[in-house]
């Protein structure tokens, strides 16, 4: 019980607002630079760059927005079993759909 | 009706003292806090795990029907998206800073930023809708007498020219599943836009509550978590923009 206390004394931290308009910052640096991005040839990296800024920008809102840098462990335990399962269902499919076809492409 | 609440709170021998807004089930307002925010969260599990189906189609499909996607993608407009791109982070930027307010008690601050909020979801809903009439005037709505026209003759359509479509046409075959993007597309933009149009409506609700000075009396659990639901759908919009707009510009 006194760990948990402990957490809620955390989950009481008020994110200031030059926090929040330095992620908003580069929240919009991001996007510029992802369209930015998509302007220039780059082959098979091009949806690689394009999906590591999107989740760089996720992220920064799941962190700071959403608190999760500041939260107790339990969520952030529960976010990152979301994370994993999504994971999971995305793995999984995947691997199930590009084996089935393997060397028939 | 929490008045009440306190009252009788007060006359029984040996209660704890409590804020109003806390309920009886729970022995501290950390406590309640815990569980209203574990449970959020709990709902947004379920979101990802509905919003990542889609995204594991679309995936599935794109790397199936490849120059139909391609080809498809490129009749989206970038200046529209990227738009809408930053109309969202802003709301979310606006919707932080509502927060902020309730847990500083600042009423007009709060009240500000929630209509704010509400204003940018409502422009990302109007962005939305002239992308989705100029598909219905190019019969690119499928099921609904969907027109090929764009992908077999691509030198008669503007958006196919600029992205060089016009010099190497795709095949009938492949064409047809151009007809799944957009299947694609408008299952995943209209599921997010319902989403946006539900957390108006709480905006709403909020904005009417706020005003009579709601949230900013030290119980800020339903504004803390509406926030985490908008900023989640933020985030499924950080990920459609690139899929949907942005990834195919320079097919190999």
């Amino acid at each position: 019980m006194s760990e948990a206390n402990q957490n809620h004394n955390q989950e009481h931290h008020i994110v200031s607002p030059r926090v929040y308009l330095l992620i908003f910052g580069a929240l919009l640096v991001c996007t510029a630079a992802t369209v930015a991005a998509s302007y220039v040839e780059m082959g098979p990296l091009n949806p690689i760059v394009a999906l590591g800024i999107a989740v760089i920008k996720a992220v920064l809102v799941v962190l700071y927005f959403m608190h999760v840098k500041y939260s107790s462990k339990l969520t952030k335990l529960t976010v990152g079993a979301g994370v994993f399962t999504f994971f999971i269902l995305i793995g999984m499919t995947l691997s199930d759909y590009m084996s089935r076809a393997w060397g028939r492409w | 009706m929490s008045e009440t609440t306190a009252i009788a709170g007060a006359a029984e021998q040996g209660h704890h003292a409590h804020p109003p807004y806390q309920r009886h089930h729970f022995e501290t307002i950390a406590q309640q806090n815990d569980a209203t925010n574990f449970a959020m969260w709990l709902f947004l599990l379920t979101e990802i795990m509905f919003f990542g189906g889609l995204f594991c189609a679309y995936l599935i499909y794109r790397n199936w029907y490849y120059p139909a996607f391609v080809a498809a993608s490129h009749q989206l407009d970038i200046f529209w998206g990227t738009l809408n791109t930053g109309v969202l982070i802003t709301s979310s930027f606006t919707m932080a800073m509502g927060v902020w307010c309730a847990e500083t008690k600042k009423k007009s601050g709060l009240v500000l930023c929630l209509a704010l909020t509400f204003v940018l979801g409502l422009a990302f809903l109007g962005v939305k809708g002239i992308e989705y009439h100029e598909k219905w005037e190019k019969h690119h709505i499928p099921g609904l007498h969907y027109s090929l026209n764009s992908f077999l003759n691509p030198s008669t359509d503007e958006a196919a020219v600029k992205a060089g479509d016009d010099k190497h046409p795709i095949a009938a075959d492949m064409a047809v599943h151009t007809e799944l993007y957009f299947f694609l597309y408008f299952a995943m933009t209209g599921m997010h836009a319902l989403h946006m149009i539900i957390g108006i409506a709480i905006l709403g609700f909020m904005l009417v509550r706020a005003q009579a000075g709601a949230y900013t009396n030290g119980h800020v659990t339903f504004v803390e978590n509406f926030g985490l639901y908008w900023h989640f759908v933020d985030i499924i919009w950080i990920f459609l923009f690139p899929l949907l707009y942005l990834i195919s510009r320079h097919p190999q």
